[in-house]
Order: structure tokens, then sequence, then C-alpha cells
């Protein structure tokens, strides 16, 4: 299984591949790709240089144009996939049939990969993306359980991506507007989630602190818990039971996706690729977390059948995971 | 400008569901777009109650419209898609590109909903070789959004050839997840739901700590905490070329507002109605989707 490591800037782009990642995903510093952050992400000069160091090291550079063209900025998309063509990339990640349709006929040898914002969950979306665009590879939306996946890996006619380890999406991607509901904003149109311009801590007298978003009370923290970043998916808010109205993570728990201890199973079923989240976060970040997947991956490789999750790794990368708590989400049929 | 109730988001008891169309028979709605989109699990209707209930349209002279589940996790599941896109009489409404693959490869013509995500012309245009002849807006664009992609669509010479619809009342589903949220507030696994959003046929509301209304939770949907409702904009769309605004099956209350909306409709004349606390503009005016003001017909 190939490792797919993030990278938002240079530095992080470095450590992933000094830490043995096979491939690196980048995006263009606008809203072409899904991490559309101040201060993240590639100008074509960087991309160059990006791409030069990943070469050198003999690994494969992917470039996420993975948001949905926007009608009246047409362009800039058109931009983004000239700029993959003229880089050359290992793939391009795209989510938007526009997109890929123009990737497809204007560059027929830059090979494309669907993003997991294109929302293909069964065989016969991913036969139709195959059949109208040729794509060599897809991401899968972390809604399927183990079997599920294991079925589909069988049907499928193109290569298959799962996510492996980092922020836990607990929607479809792709098909989630509640960052455009309270913000204006979100993947599809801006390139973000819980825009960090809407996001507001508020310190209370007795030491708790409120986190807003767009004005929002997303969650309100005791003085001796750790605020976490309001996403909308992982706030507490008010719900009525059978029982009783509660303050509950309704919708999940401030925690993170980590299947290690899946990999030898994900291998045996035929997963092309295991990839890491994290475009958004630090070089120590991306260098840790390649690191330890790489030995894991190596580890599994040289011996499937006695392969266990190293005691150590689990710790660093539970140390590295939001709310310090992992979980295997939709794989695991009771996460469900 | 015409009407289209879309399907019915919520599970209700068999019994409601045909008294429901048993009214919508008789009221003024030009389209009824129909099935479970939600979740499979859900199965108090099955193919051939739909079916029937799609006659009883039809016979009334409503255009029926049989909708497609729109997040699929199991074969089970591809094969209840393929299923409804292999029926040879009523056409079909894609909520996954499962259902326009299987529409696609049998010829035929198709509409697309909400969740796909058509956000310029040359989507359209791809999905317009496959047979696409009427879609859906997605939720989060706005006038302004949808106005720049029919410029591109008359640039791309497709505006005759496609029909535009916008979904202009009623509860927006935001997002669809693996997790079944309305079992998990009341501490259910999804395999051991026991069907409790039966027992909230509107869905459950969610506040924040604040008790500022926020979502609607319905089964492995989220939904927007307010009802979208635009209708007072239909002289507008009609002026940019959409021809079907949609209303969502969500209570016997929308057959009313659609009878108000379609009598405004027949009579040229604006369509006044204020905004109540349950209710938003969604995205139409620009800004977030829970905006909520009243907007003066121009």
């Amino acid at each position: 299984m190939e490792l797919v490591c993030p990278a938002g800037n240079y530095p992080s782009l470095k450590a992933a591949v000094d830490n043995g990642a096979d491939a690196v995903y980048i995006g263009f510093r606008d809203n072409t790709n899904a991490r559309h952050f101040a201060g993240l992400n590639f100008t074509d000069q960087r991309a160059i240089k990006a791409l030069d160091y990943a070469r050198n090291n003999n690994v494969r550079l992917f470039v996420a144009i993975n948001t949905y063209a926007q009608a009246d900025q047409w362009s800039r998309w058109q931009y983004a996939v000239d700029a993959c063509a003229d880089l050359q990339v290992s793939a391009l990640i795209a989510a938007d049939m526009g997109v890929m349709a123009y990737a497809c006929e204007k560059y027929p040898e830059l090979s494309l990969h669907l993003s997991v914002q294109g929302s293909a969950t069964n065989a016969a979306a991913l036969e139709l993306y195959h059949q109208q665009f040729n794509i060599r590879r897809a991401v899968l939306p972390r809604v399927l359980s183990l079997k599920q996946v294991q079925a589909l890996v069988k049907k499928s006619p193109v290569e298959l991506e799962v996510f492996a380890f980092g922020s836990l999406c607990i929607m479809a991607e792709g098909r989630c507007l509640l960052s455009s509901y309270v913000t204006g904003e979100s993947p599809n149109t801006a390139g973000a989630c819980s825009p960090a311009s809407a996001v507001r801590w508020e310190q209370r007298a007795n030491g708790g602190m409120d986190t807003r978003l767009n004005g929002v009370l997303i969650d309100r923290f005791s003085a001796y818990e750790q605020a976490g970043y309001p996403t909308l998916c992982k706030g507490r808010f008010k719900v009525q039971s059978e029982a009783e109205e509660k303050i509950v993570h309704a919708l999940e728990e401030p925690t993170s996706l980590n299947t290690l201890n899946l990999i030898p199973q994900l291998s045996e079923m035929g997963i092309s690729a295991v990839k890491i989240e994290g475009r958004q976060r630090s070089p120590a970040y991306v260098a840790a977390v390649t690191r330890i997947w790489r030995e894991a991956l190596d580890a599994c490789k040289a011996n499937k059948n006695e392969f266990q999750p190293e005691g150590r790794w689990m710790a660093e990368l539970s140390k590295l995971s939001e709310g310090s708590q992992t979980t295997l989400g939709a794989y695991s049929r009771p996460w469900q | 400008m015409q009407t289209t109730l879309g399907p019915l988001l919520y599970f209700w008891p068999r019994q409601d569901v045909f008294d429901f169309y048993e009214k919508v028979s008789q009221s003024g709605i030009d389209r009824v777009c129909l099935g479970e989109v939600t979740c499979s699990k859900r199965r108090e209707l099955n193919h051939g109650d739909w079916m029937a209930i799609a006659q009883l349209l039809a016979d009334a002279g409503k255009k029926v419209v049989l909708s497609t589940l729109t997040l699929l996790e199991s074969e089970s599941e591809l094969s209840q898609v393929r299923k409804i896109c292999d029926n040879n009489e009523f056409m079909v409404e894609a909520n996954d590109m499962s259902a326009v693959k299987f529409l696609s490869s049998n010829g035929l013509e198709f509409c697309t909903g909400p969740s796909l995500n058509i956000y310029n012309a040359y989507t359209l245009k791809q999905l317009y070789k496959l047979g696409l002849k009427r879609w859906v807006l997605p939720l989060e664009l706005s006038e302004k959004k949808l106005t720049s992609i029919l410029q591109q669509a008359e640039e791309l010479k497709l505006n005759d050839k496609i029909e535009t619809e916008v979904f202009s009342y009623g509860y927006m589903p935001l997002a669809y997840s693996a997790r079944c949220f309305t079992a998990r507030v009341n501490d259910k696994g999804k395999d051991e739901c026991e069907f409790i959003c039966r027992k909230v046929p509107q869905g459950i509301p969610l506040a924040t700590q604040e008790n500022e209304q926020l979502f609607t939770l319905n089964g492995i949907q989220t939904m927007s905490g307010h009802c979208m409702n635009i209708l007072n904009r239909w002289q507008d769309m009609e002026k940019q070329g959409v021809h079907s605004m949609r209303l969502s099956a969500h209570s016997y209350d929308v057959l009313d507002i659609a009878d108000s909306l379609i009598s405004s409709i027949k009579d040229n004349k604006p369509f006044v109605s204020e905004l109540s606390v349950e209710q938003c503009n969604g995205y139409w005016e620009g800004g977030s989707g829970k905006d909520q003001f009243y907007r003066e017909v121009r």
C-alpha cells in the first residue's frame, strides 16, 4: 500500500518525503483546493521546488484541485489544471465533473484521481467516473464499514485509497453544507470548513471558554477542559431524546481517525493507498505521523501474520490526535 | 413557473404516507418526487407501494418522478437504486452518481436532486451528454451564483436544453453520515435503531447551549434548523429562467403553502409571506444559509 502524506507548505513536504512518504499531496494557494487557509499551500514557484524535492527522492507528487469550480471563477480552475499538466505531476486529485472533463480532454496523459469530495461510495459511481474521465484511483469517503470497503474493492474498476489517520470527517465529504449554513463558506465553494475568520474564542469569568463560529455558540468548556476548534459537527448541543433533554456531542466527539491496526486487513483486501489527513498541520506533525506509518507499513509487509501496532506508535499518534482520542470511525460498525 | 414537491425526507408510518399523497393528488402541485432517499432501512413502503402512489398521482394529472437514495453504502442499496432506474414508466431523479450511471447506461433521460454537485455549466454539459433534462441548484448556492451558472450555460448553448429547479421551501438536507444521529441521541446503535425516527416525524431539533435553534436531526441526515422560505422570489426566479420551484414534503401545511403560491403564479401576482421566526432565507440571498430576513418584493 502506498503511503500518501499531506503537505500544506514546503517544510511539511520535506518532512513527509524525509520520513518515508511514497506520495505527497499539495494544493495551490487559492480556493481550488479544499484546504484553503491563510498562509497555506503552494504558489507555482513553490510547487516547482516541491516537485523537484519529491522527484529527487523518488516520491510521487499529487495536486488536489478538489473544490467545485465556481462558475464566475471558472478560469481559476482551468489555470490550476494547466499548471498541473505543466508540472507533470504524478496525479491530479479532482472532484468536479467539469474540471475532470477539462483535464481529461486537454491532457489525456495526466493521471486523474477522484477526490474524496467526489462522494463516490459505490461501484456504479466509480464506474461512471472511470468511464467518463478515465480516473485511475478514487479516495473513499469515511462512511463505509470495513466489510463494505472490502466488498467495494472487489467491484471497483479503479484503485482505491482510504483515509488512515487524521481529523475525522463524519459526514460524506463533498456533501456537507454545515459550514456554509453557519458561515457562508464551505469546502465545496470556498475550500474551507469552519473558516478561521469566523472563529471566536471567549474567555468566561469562571475561567472557562466559549467557542463560536460566526457568533453561533459551538461549545462551552469549563476551566479544566481544553477548548477545541469550533467545528460544527464536534460541538456540544442541546437535544431531546426520548428520556430527557441533554447537552451532548450530538454528532461526534472531538476525536481523530486512527486505523493503524487495520493495516493487514486493508492491505489484504487490495486497498492501493492509505492517506494521512492534515495539510493544515505543522511539519513536526507530518514528520511524526509519516515516520510511524512508514514503520508500521514496513513491519506489516515484512510479517503480515504477526503484525501488531507497537505501543509507542499508538501512544505517539494518540498525542497527535484531537482531544487525544482516536477511533476507527465508520470502518467499525458499532461506531455507526 | 412550475411547482415540484420534493421527496418525503422523514420516516412516517405507512398509512400517513398514503394519506399524505392522497391529499397531494388533490393539490395544485405540478410535479411530485417519490421514494425513500434518506435511509434504506426505512421500508414501511416497498417498491410496489411507491409505484401504486406514483400511479395514483399520475392518474390525477401530476408529473411523477422517482427519487433514489442519496448515500449508498452496501450492494443491497445499489440494487434498490438499480430497480428504480430500471422502472420503465416514470422519470428518475438521481441523488447519487450511481443512479446517473444506471440511467445513462439504460439510455434514459433523467433529472438530478440537490445532493448532486453541480456548481458550473461545464458539469451540466457532462451530465447533459449522459441524459440530464432537469437539475436542482445545490442548496448552498445563491441567486447570484445561479446567474453565473446560467450565463455559462448560455455560452455552452445549453440553456434551452435543460430545466432548472430551485429548492424554495422546507427544511434543507445539509449533510449525510454513516452514523444515525437519531439513534445516537437515544443511545442506540445504527443496527439496533428500532426505527426510533418514526417517533419523530419531523426530526429532532438541535439547539446551541444558548437555545439558538441550529439543526434538525433526521436519521443519517443533518438538516437545517429553520425552514427555508424564498417563495416570495418566484417572479425573480422566473425572469432568471428557473422552470420550477421545489417545496419539501415535510408536513400537510406544505400543501396549503403550495396552493397559495400556485394561485400567485396563476394570477401573476407577487407571493407575500413574512418570514416567521421558524424560517430562514437559505442561501439564496448570498451569505450564510441560516440568515433570516424578509425582503420586499421589488
